[in-house]
């Protein structure tokens, strides 16, 4: 299907809609027509647009506006972008799309937390990541970042004002303001973390339980949110590249890769062949280390401690390649736009090449310890099922969506640095369940040393860098980079003035959607089995608050 | 074999008649001594299993595990246990504390109670009941009280659900562990622990014949049960640190936490020192009829290390399990017991008293 047909459709839905071309279609449109946008998107039988990867808020300075970021999981990976705004800067109210799709839900909480856009009929609006006091909205261009303005609190708080929550309603006479409740009095609310063994970071649920069975799940984020996006408004390209390491700091390399390729692409760069290799080899080692260390977690969180330890131990032969060639053992800081910064080490090829059959062993030695023992068995299967149509309304990417049968692989959709030249199947498995999730770690483990091993007898000899600019500015324009990061599909958005700073980023966090399925497929189940499904999902908080 | 009565006996002769006390004051310092000898007893062992459990552990998992205080890290927990002492012992608000200060004494009560009641060897038996295996079932459930106590007083309600599924647990658990003892009972004919032993000098009560049959499906249910009962991984649910933090001892500090730490480990031992008396023969050392060399071998060796050999042995299986399984959820840990393990336990029972008839 080509791009003609999207655009007849649109416009026959919305005549004035403002239509550009690119390799995917931009439009802008109205922002009260555009539900009916989104729907007839979503719902066409020849569209099928289900797949909202990300929800970028807009601040174009006149306007405040959202950037919706849609894929066609039927279609061939079509990709469509919506646009509107509102001129409204005092009360800005835009309609909601939660309801199309799931993950919207707290990708527009977003939005609302730092633009200030409210959304009309969205379940629950409240803000994301700050405190529900917060002066100002951080990522406004006008905003005051003055310390006065919020001051820190010097005294202990009550976590009351999570309990309620404000509405916007589409009614008959209008949009009308309201609040309900998260929790009942009478509910028996536990709060997981934010410091607690089992979130892997600081994640914050609030779970209601009765008896051992879960109820409900609230999850609160923002005790790590370092404002990466608003500190990249300042920085320049390079200096970008050292924060995205410290989003999803498990596949930091491949985080880092995002951002090089889409500089790269803006500033129509040509990287020399060697330096994708590497690129390529640093992605998958990442790739294994966060799924050895996720395996790790996710029995650990089950109790079996000494397979954590195992998992620990074969990362850190990774670890020991990373420190060696890069420098650095959990953010290598190797890859600068136009390549990597320096060459491979010597022994890098041949240490990648006494990792691969130990692995293998290990791997076996995986499926014995654990894999195969009945209790772990019997903790996993028939547990946490997330169906291919729930995977792909919440954006549950990465292993967690191919474990329900939905092919989200980037690697192989959209073939970024050597992917296309290296022979790979994506690891998939259609029921869904919690052993679906921890089997297709595993698979993708041995997947990527199969790729190793092709990567580094193919590996060409010649420049590892291109020659870039001393100081890099972007042409004006707007730039989306998709890459497959060790949880899920990692988007980059970079729109820019033409300045040696970016006008806004926005990094698409695989693990946020993960989060967001926690809620539907735990509800029912034991308070054990929470811990263990959202190991499974493997998600990480610094990715959440970025 | 060296009888351990010569000893006891010396020290009773050597109080009444040589320094010529009344009965009054010769039991009060036997007592005393008793006491005393226990309360290290209890001590000493503790210290040493959390080093050997330490070790071990690391070995499991290719570490080298404590190796910094004293030769090969042997000190390390002395110095745990001085750190442990040292430490201030936090005072929960809003908690009730009268239970709160309570709740640890109860299960330390509980699990010394019960070692004292152990035949560590010939002759080194400080009470010899009458009722011995029932005595031994009832005084180590009263740890529970303490863990409930201890879940319900703290106000925190990741305790609340340790302590509720601890009692879940350990309800159902003593069912099958009680049971497995009983099949024993049935076939020695005695309650009495020194009895017991007494009857497997020539052979241990799993090698017995016809009757090894129930006796081991009986031991291994007891390992099982009994692992359940000191919350042990694979069973450690109700202080699964990574769902409830720690369970029902979070908010405890200092030596009150230190107590909940001993008898954690002194349980493992207790449960694995009654599986050796009540299937292992206790502190008989190992002998097979007709080979009568290598039984006066075997007699060479003194009860006191059969009785901890056998013992370490037990508790070096617990600690492989712990160390390789993971943890079950509460739905399966009690559908474990109540489907499975309950009706073996009964039906082994009733096999043990068919093989008791039939002999």
């Amino acid at each position: 299907m080509d791009n003609s047909i999207i655009k007849k459709k649109i416009l026959s839905v919305v005549p004035d809609a403002i239509i550009e071309e690119t390799q995917f279609i931009t439009a802008t449109i109205p922002s009260d027509k555009l539900r009916e946008v989104a729907l007839c998107l979503k719902n066409d039988k020849e569209l099928q647009f289900d797949y909202l990867q990300d929800l970028i808020g807009m601040d174009w300075g006149e306007t405040l506006g959202v950037i919706y970021n849609l894929f066609s999981t039927s279609n061939n990976q079509q990709q469509v972008v919506l646009k509107t705004s509102t001129t409204n800067k005092e009360n800005p109210e835009l309609h909601t799309v939660s309801d199309i799709w799931n993950s919207a839900t707290l990708y527009e909480r977003e939005v609302y937390d730092f633009f200030g856009i409210k959304f009309i009929n969205h379940p629950g609006l409240r803000r994301l990541f700050l405190r529900a006091d917060w002066n100002g909205y951080p990522l406004r261009k006008d905003y005051d970042t003055d310390a006065k303005k919020n001051p820190i609190p010097k005294r202990n708080q009550t976590i009351e004002d999570m309990e309620t929550t404000e509405t916007l309603t589409l009614t008959n006479e209008g949009v009308v303001g309201g609040s309900f409740q998260l929790f009942d009095d009478k509910e028996y609310i536990v709060n997981m973390g934010p410091q607690h063994p089992a979130t892997h970071g600081v994640l914050h649920l609030r779970v209601s339980l009765e008896g051992e069975t879960v109820k409900k799940i609230d999850p609160n984020f923002g005790y790590i949110h370092r404002g990466i996006e608003k500190m990249c408004e300042g920085y320049t390209y390079p200096q970008i590249l050292h924060l995205t390491d410290r989003l999803d700091y498990l596949s930091g390399t491949i985080n880092r890769h995002a951002v090089c390729l889409c500089v790269e692409k803006a500033i129509g760069l040509e990287v020399p062949e060697r330096a994708h290799y590497i690129r390529t080899i640093l992605d998958e080692l990442t790739r294994i280390a966060s799924h050895l260390l996720g395996w790790g977690c996710m029995c650990m969180d089950m109790g079996s401690i000494t397979a954590f330890v195992y998992g620990m131990r074969d990362r850190e032969k990774i670890m020991d390649i990373f420190e060696e060639s890069g420098g650095g053992r959990l953010m290598c800081n190797y890859s600068v736009i136009g390549g990597v910064s320096h060459d491979i080490h010597p022994n890098f090829i041949q240490r990648i090449r006494d990792f691969i059959p130990y692995m293998r062993k290990m791997l076996k030695e995986y499926h014995i310890l654990f894999t195969e023992n009945p209790i772990a068995r019997g903790r996993m299967n028939d547990i946490g099922y997330l169906t291919t149509e729930q995977a792909i309304s919440y954006g549950v990417t990465g292993p967690s969506g191919r474990a329900s049968g939905w092919m989200n692989d980037v690697r192989k959709l959209a073939p970024y640095a050597a992917y296309d030249k290296i022979k790979f199947e994506p690891m998939m498995r259609t029921e869904g369940g919690t052993f679906e999730r921890y089997i297709v770690r595993l698979d993708e483990v041995e997947e990527s040393l199969k790729m190793l091993e092709q990567l580094i007898d193919k590996m060409p000899e010649g420049e590892y860098c291109a020659k870039t600019k001393a100081i890099i500015k972007i042409p004006e324009g707007e730039y989306f980079q998709r890459v497959e990061n060790a949880r899920g599909d990692f988007g980059v958005y970079i729109s820019s003035k033409g300045d040696k700073n970016p006008y806004r980023v926005k990094f698409r966090s695989p693990c946020m959607t993960l989060v967001s399925a926690l809620s539907p497929i735990t509800c029912g189940e034991k308070i054990a089995d929470l811990v263990m499904i959202g190991a499974s999902l493997d998600y990480v908080i610094p990715c959440i608050d970025r | 074999m060296f009888d351990f009565k010569v000893v006891t006996d010396w020290i009773d002769t050597l109080l009444r008649v040589q320094l010529g006390l009344p009965n009054f004051w010769t039991l009060a310092i036997e007592f005393i001594l008793v006491g005393v000898a226990f309360l290290a007893a209890y001590a000493v062992l503790a210290l040493i299993l959390i080093y050997v459990e330490r070790k071990i552990c690391a070995f499991f998992q290719c570490r080298i595990g404590p190796n910094r205080v004293g030769k090969w890290g042997i000190l390390q927990s002395i110095a745990d246990m001085i750190k442990i002492l040292l430490k201030e012992i936090i005072s929960i608000d809003r908690s009730d504390k009268v239970l709160f200060v309570l709740a640890p004494f109860f299960v330390i009560m509980g699990s010394i109670l019960t070692f004292a009641a152990l035949p560590f060897g010939k002759g080194l038996h400080a009470i010899d009941f009458n009722i011995g295996v029932f005595y031994l079932i009832a005084v180590s459930s009263l740890g529970i009280i303490g863990i409930l106590l201890a879940g319900w007083s703290s106000n925190n309600k990741y305790t609340l659900i340790g302590a509720m599924r601890s009692g879940a647990q350990l309800v159902s658990y003593e069912l099958s562990a009680a049971l497995a003892l009983m099949t024993v009972v049935v076939f020695a004919g005695t309650m009495q622990l020194s009895q017991i032993v007494e009857k497997q000098a020539e052979v241990w009560n799993i090698f017995n014949g016809i009757a090894a049959i129930p006796a081991f499906i009986a031991f291994v249910i007891y390992l099982i049960a009994g692992h359940a009962e000191t919350n042990r991984g694979p069973f450690d649910l109700p202080e699964a640190e990574s769902e409830l933090t720690a369970g029902y001892h979070t908010e405890y500090s200092g030596i009150t936490f230190g107590f909940y730490y001993l008898a954690e480990y002194m349980n493992m031992f207790i449960v694995a020192a009654i599986a050796t008396t009540v299937f292992l023969g206790g502190w008989q050392p190992l002998h097979i009829s007709g080979w009568e060399g290598f039984n006066q071998v075997m007699d060479y060796i003194p009860s006191v290390v059969w009785f901890f050999g056998k013992t370490a042995v037990c508790i070096f299986f617990a600690l492989w399990v712990r160390w390789t399984f993971p943890r079950l959820r509460i739905d399966q840990l009690l559908k474990f017991e109540w489907k499975i393990l309950m009706p073996i336990s009964l039906i082994n029972l009733l096999l043990m008293a068919l093989v008791v008839t039939l002999l």
